[in-house]
């Protein structure tokens, strides 16, 4: 009672309530805007989605599942089929796969296993410098430097020696499937080998050690700690690269030789599914070849959202069933310091 | 007697695993070599064939038919330019947002869907954003350089987060408490603390990023198309550089093939000129504030 009898306390009374300033106002402000900028990005994706499928429904309707059985793609008679698109690319995107995928393993494995220090960083960054250069590049100096050279050395010696399978026969012109095929393969060299040594980074130190302890060579403890372990990661690697070899664009449409078709020998000129766009779709003349055009662009990139789903997915199971003390170690958010999660501002407490 | 029991056992089998070692060993060393020949190949004829075909002209004119001789590429650089320029200027603030959200308040369901999309978008082939495109501005209201600045934009919007991202979350949470705990609001710590103190290195980033959409061919084909003449209005076709060098490729003129090896030597020098300083930056800034802090917790 005493206390409020006391005058300070009295006076306050009368005085005006001040506001409580609302400090979190610019906080929350600043993380809707984020939030913003974030959501239209995630929206402008699947209105992409939205739009293509829009775009290429009329092909769909009208040709059907016809579309990707009919292998006649001709703008004159109003008859298009994806099958020799699909056909010249898988094709490629193959041999590519042949071609590159034991080269970035080896250099994935020589880079982050074997290589001395002065070695590795020239080299590496040479391979990370082929992912700089642009595909136009690329298709360049295939077309001028890469297909002749394939013709006159490759090619000949191919179908002189190994004319009996039926990959190899037939005139060689240089351009061609096997030339898109090849610079693909040097295309997806980078992606494969860097994804490869993020692999094997994963796997702990002492798994090597394990193996050396027991008196393992080097290339068995390479085989039984280090590839035996991320075989997972390798494939999702794999993927990843194929998921690029198929959507690449500029440079096989400068090597493939451009004529959808199929055929057997890989010195034949083909068309892939993204050569065709770079070929034909701003000179689309009609709505119904617009339309087949954006089906097979459709295609192309659900194809490539799939593949690459799988290979996240693949990569991902890799890094986190890694077995080993120091990889949990290094994974676990507690080696970094506590975490801030608790503390997302988000307009109201986080509840756990 | 034990001695000799161990000579015997480095026996036949043991000589072939070495063997197999050595083979493999060499092996490995043999395929990385193989890698590395292709980018020194390109290398070498890209500048082989560019330097002969490169001079004061291909900077300051445009392009001439086949036969007249001489002639340039000033349109599709400064075209390049343009389209880059207009792509930037929104994407780099668009992005490092993303990248600062997908780092800051990266337990958000917003932020994992988001993480997603941006996995899904990079490794999304860049012609089918131009398609997108395409079908969202081009049949409306015609072929443009915005069309095309809106292709670039796309392309480089994800590589921008993802690289804003990592580089924010090399800096230690306790520099994020300490802000907080002096009763900074949050978004000042974002933005006055943590943003410049990494700010060199989002700028590499940056840098990296439009050197990643200078070469960018695919979607610029029917987006912004192509021009003969210098840039008159935004809401013209206008030429870049890389369209230019694959229409002057096909042309199967001797005088065009050389300008487009000069263009390519153009694109590629400018690529790698990025590229490498980029690194060497890195590489060299040894007072680093972030592996300063890093130390710090040591």
């Amino acid at each position: 009672m005493i206390e409020k009898l006391n005058p300070i306390f009295v006076f306050s009374f009368f005085k005006k309530k001040e506001k409580k300033k609302d400090i979190h106002a610019q906080d929350r402000f600043f993380y809707f805007f984020l939030k913003a900028l974030s959501w239209s990005l995630i929206f402008l994706f699947f209105y992409m989605l939205f739009v293509i499928f829009q775009m290429s429904w009329p092909a769909f309707s009208h040709f059907g599942m016809n579309f990707f059985v009919n292998a006649d793609w001709n703008s004159w008679t109003q008859s298009f089929g994806a099958l020799s698109l699909v056909y010249g690319t898988v094709v490629t995107s193959i041999l590519a796969l042949l071609l590159a995928v034991p080269v970035s393993v080896g250099v994935a494995l020589f880079l982050s296993e074997l290589a001395p220090n002065w070695l590795a960083k020239p080299l590496s960054f040479i391979v990370e410098m082929l992912a700089a250069v642009p595909s136009i590049v690329y298709g360049l100096w295939g077309l001028f430097v890469l297909a002749p050279l394939l013709r006159d050395y490759i090619q000949a010696f191919l179908s002189k020696y190994f004319h009996f399978l039926p990959f190899f026969q037939g005139p060689y012109y240089g351009v061609g499937m096997m030339c898109g095929g090849v610079i693909l393969a040097i295309m997806i060299i980078p992606t494969i080998s860097s994804v490869c040594r993020e692999v094997f980074r994963t796997i702990p130190k002492s798994n090597r050690e394990a193996v050396l302890g027991l008196g393992a060579t080097r290339w068995e403890m390479l085989k039984i700690a280090v590839l035996r372990g991320s075989s997972t990661g390798i494939i999702g690697a794999v993927i990843m690269g194929l998921g690029r070899a198929l959507g690449e664009t500029m440079a096989v449409t400068m090597v493939i030789g451009n004529a959808p078709s199929i055929k057997i020998s890989l010195f034949e000129p083909a068309q892939t599914m993204a050569s065709i766009l770079a070929n034909q779709y701003a000179e689309a003349d009609n709505e119904l070849h617009l339309a087949s055009l954006t089906a097979v662009g459709f295609t192309l990139f659900f194809l490539s959202l799939i593949i690459n789903i799988l290979a996240f997915l693949l990569v991902w199971k890799m890094k986190r069933s890694t077995t080993g003390i120091s990889s949990t170690k290094r994974f676990s958010s507690a080696s970094r310091g506590p975490s801030l999660s608790g503390l997302d501002y988000t307009g109201k407490e986080k509840k756990e | 007697m034990k001695a000799k029991q161990v000579i015997w056992s480095y026996s036949l089998g043991d000589r072939w695993r070495k063997w197999l070692n050595f083979f493999m060993l060499s092996c490995l060393f043999l395929l990385s070599v193989i890698a590395a020949v292709p980018f020194l190949f390109i290398i070498y004829y890209v500048f082989d064939k560019g330097v002969s075909a490169i001079n004061w002209d291909f900077f300051t004119q445009l392009p001439k038919p086949p036969g007249e001789g001489g002639g340039g590429m000033s349109n599709a650089l400064i075209g390049s330019a343009v389209v880059v320029g207009m792509a930037s200027v929104v994407g780099i603030p668009w992005g490092m947002g993303m990248g600062v959200y997908l780092s800051e308040y990266k337990s958000t369901k917003t932020a994992k869907i988001l993480r997603f999309v941006i996995d899904l978008l990079i490794s999304a082939p860049s012609i089918v954003v131009g398609i997108f495109i395409y079908g969202l501005i081009v049949i409306r209201y015609g072929f443009s350089s915005y069309a095309g600045a809106a292709a670039l934009l796309l392309i480089m919007l994800p590589v921008v987060a993802r690289g804003t991202e990592e580089i924010l979350k090399m800096i230690p949470n306790h520099i994020r408490e300490a802000g907080l705990a002096l009763g900074i609001p949050r978004w000042k710590v974002i933005t006055r603390i943590l943003i410049p103190s990494v700010l060199s290195m989002c700028v590499t980033v940056i840098m990296l990023a439009i050197a990643r959409i200078a070469g960018e061919t695919a979607p610029l084909l029917f987006t912004s198309l192509g021009n003969q003449y210098h840039i008159r209005s935004l809401s013209e076709p206008i030429a870049t550089l890389p369209v230019q060098i694959y229409e002057f490729a096909n042309t199967g003129f001797e005088q065009m093939e050389q300008q487009a090896w000069a263009g390519a030597m153009v694109l590629v020098f400018f690529v790698f000129f990025i590229n490498f300083f980029t690194r060497l930056f890195l590489f060299f800034r040894k007072k680093d504030r972030v592996g300063f802090y890093s130390k710090m917790r040591k």
